[in-house]
């Protein structure tokens, strides 16, 4: 049995959900190849190969592939999938986006969000914003499989895997016009130690930023947010949390004036410890708090950020 | 434009859902169940497309056909699609819960019958948190696709889509027909108002069985059990952040 791992990369490195993706598909077989589609990725490429466990890396090039469009992605891994049984990719938006597609031209059904691989053919899954979880078997001779990237370890490094150059589609239905990308130093959101969200109780954007970013800073944390705070403009919706958003499981998570809704609960219940500051002692998000705060966050802030030093 | 908008009934989003204790399932009994959100999205923006709203030129949308796979009571789903300006719906009557690719193969079939401009679509029925049927219909039309929009622009045959992505935003461009799943930050979706519930009821669904559609639909995946996930317990409350700090430093998380 053969697996592919469809890596997600910044054209330079891979993104650490690439390595988690290829723990999950350590777990199907050996004989584990990882394919990176992009316009000029040969160094991510490069550094796919590090990954311990990895059999070889298919680099696949070309201006479509660049922007990862799902036509493209789709042609380039079809072309591919006769080699393999199963194949795999982080459930990010990327992934998220071609892998239905891929698995329709397959004629297979895609199995979304994996939280465990129990054997060859029978996955565990999330449903129902997390109040469930479903064990699937699949019948499919191929499986399409994303992967939760923080239900799994990450690979380690240590692997040298030859790098291979395979055709890239360049077969375009949608066109790429533009983008708008949120820029930060902090951690990336779905890999991160600790998280530190806000919600609607923030107010404004200003004090988001006044609020929530210095904190983040402090402990050297990512910054997410609740759906209400994005909608309203106080946060990017890349820093959403939740069943639809980000899926988060640092060892640390504070939620500052999140009241703990079912979907909010979803992207973040995972977390190893959770903090919650909140004036209202009955808000759901104390029923999952390792530690609460019952108080206003703009005294409790202040505090902390002094506590911390 | 005709555009073809898939709404589901799933639990309401308010409900927490229950493991069944036989493990088959998730308890749907007496729940109550609503429109999948992301298709009151989708629902609005074709309404909207149709009424000339927000930066849609009037007229965009000529005909909303909105369609359902489900059970019988799936009617009451597609009364308020039609309550909320959409013209006539479809019903395709299935007891069964059909997996994604079966719910593509079909709504392929209604395209191939109806021949929209458009479909749009929620990205993701908060039931089963698939996020594919949209992704998995245009591939089998073999049409662009458009995800996780947050703004839908349509002009001259063309829909420009921004789209919600990791790390930001990224704008496509697509020749229709296309298919388009939307995003929480699209639109609000609207209440029906009292008089348009009325005209709703006057106007068509059309019932239909699987069967009348000849594509195969059985499923590929077997549900082998249906669990509850592992509950946290409600930790303690301290006092101040000094205190919450040491905890904090206790427990090695900082
Ligand atoms: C289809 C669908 C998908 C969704 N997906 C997501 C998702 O992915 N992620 C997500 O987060 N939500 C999601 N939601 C929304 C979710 O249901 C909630 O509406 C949302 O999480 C609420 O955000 P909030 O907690 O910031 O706001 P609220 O629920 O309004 O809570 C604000 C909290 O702040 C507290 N507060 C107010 N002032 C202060 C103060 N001065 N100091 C301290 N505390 C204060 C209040 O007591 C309250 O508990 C989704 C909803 C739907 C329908
Ligand atoms: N049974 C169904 N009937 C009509 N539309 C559906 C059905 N199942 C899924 N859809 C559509 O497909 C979208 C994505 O669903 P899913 O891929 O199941 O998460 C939903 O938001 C609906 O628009």
């Amino acid at each position: 049995m053969a697996v592919l791992v469809i890596a997600d990369h910044d054209g330079s490195a891979v993104r650490d959900s690439t390595n988690k993706t290829v723990t999950a598909a350590l777990a199907l077989s050996s004989d584990v190849d990882i394919l990176v589609v992009g316009s000029a990725a040969k160094a991510a490429a490069d550094a796919a190969a590090k990954i311990a466990g990895v059999r070889k890396v298919l680099l696949a090039e070309s201006g479509e592939l660049g922007h990862q469009l799902a036509e493209a992605v789709t042609a380039t891994v079809v072309a591919l999938a006769g080699g393999y049984d199963a194949i795999l990719s982080p459930a990010s938006m990327d992934g998220k986006n071609f892998m239905p597609r891929i698995a329709a031209k397959l004629d297979v059904a895609p199995i979304s969000d994996i939280i465990e691989v129990v054997s060859a053919d029978t996955f565990v899954r999330p449903i129902y914003a997390g109040n469930a979880l479903e064990t699937v078997r699949s019948s499919d001779a191929k499986k399409v499989i994303t992967v939760r990237p923080t239900a799994f370890a990450p690979a380690a490094e240590g692997g040298s895997a030859p790098v291979e150059s395979v055709a890239g589609s360049d077969a375009g239905k949608a066109a790429f016009v533009g983008e708008e990308m949120v820029k930060s130093d902090r951690p990336e959101l779905g890999a991160a130690k600790i998280v530190v969200s806000g919600g609607r109780a923030l107010g404004s954007a200003e004090e988001f930023h006044a609020v929530i970013e210095p904190l983040a800073d402090k402990l050297g944390a990512a910054v997410g947010a609740s759906r209400a705070a994005v909608d309203a403009g106080y946060a990017p919706n890349d820093y959403q949390v939740g069943q639809t958003g980000k899926v988060v499981a640092p060892g640390l998570y504070i939620a500052v004036g999140i009241s703990g809704a079912i979907q909010h609960l979803a992207g973040m219940k995972d977390s190893k410890i959770i903090v919650a500051i909140n004036k209202d002692a009955d808000a759901p998000i104390f029923q999952v708090a390792d530690f609460g705060i019952v108080g206003d966050y703009k005294t409790v802030v202040p505090e902390l950020m002094a506590a911390l030093g | 434009m005709k555009v073809l908008v898939p709404v589901k009934r799933v639990i309401d989003y308010n409900v927490k859902a229950r493991v069944k204790a036989d493990q088959t399932g998730v308890d749907l009994a007496n729940v109550k169940m609503s429109m999948n959100p992301f298709d009151e999205i989708a629902v609005e923006e074709a309404v909207r497309l149709k009424e000339g709203k927000e930066h849609h030129a009037a007229g965009t949308a000529t005909e909303i056909v909105v369609v359902s796979i489900g059970v019988t009571q799936a009617q009451e789903t597609i009364r308020t699609a039609l309550a909320m300006g959409a013209d006539r719906g479809i019903l395709i009557q299935s007891d069964a819960d059909l997996e994604p690719l079966a719910v593509a193969k079909l709504l392929a079939a209604v395209v191939a019958e109806e021949k929209p401009d458009l479909v749009l679509m929620g990205k993701q029925s908060i039931d089963g948190d698939n996020n594919a049927v949209g992704q998995m219909l245009a591939a089998l039309l073999d049409w662009p696709q458009a995800t996780f929009a947050a703004k839908i622009e349509i002009a001259g045959g063309t829909a420009n889509v921004t789209r919600e992505v990791d790390g930001g935003n990224q704008t496509l461009s697509a020749a229709l027909p296309a298919v388009i799943t939307v995003d929480l930050r699209l639109n609000t979706p609207r209440y029906a108002s009292l008089p348009n519930i009325m005209k709703a009821k006057k106007k068509e669904i059309a019932m239909k069985a699987v069967a009348d559609y000849g594509v195969d639909t059985a499923d590929r995946l077997t549900v082998v059990k249906v669990t509850a996930p592992p509950t946290r317990s409600a930790g303690i409350k301290v006092a101040d952040a000094a205190e919450l700090v040491s905890k904090l430093k206790t427990a090695g998380a900082l």
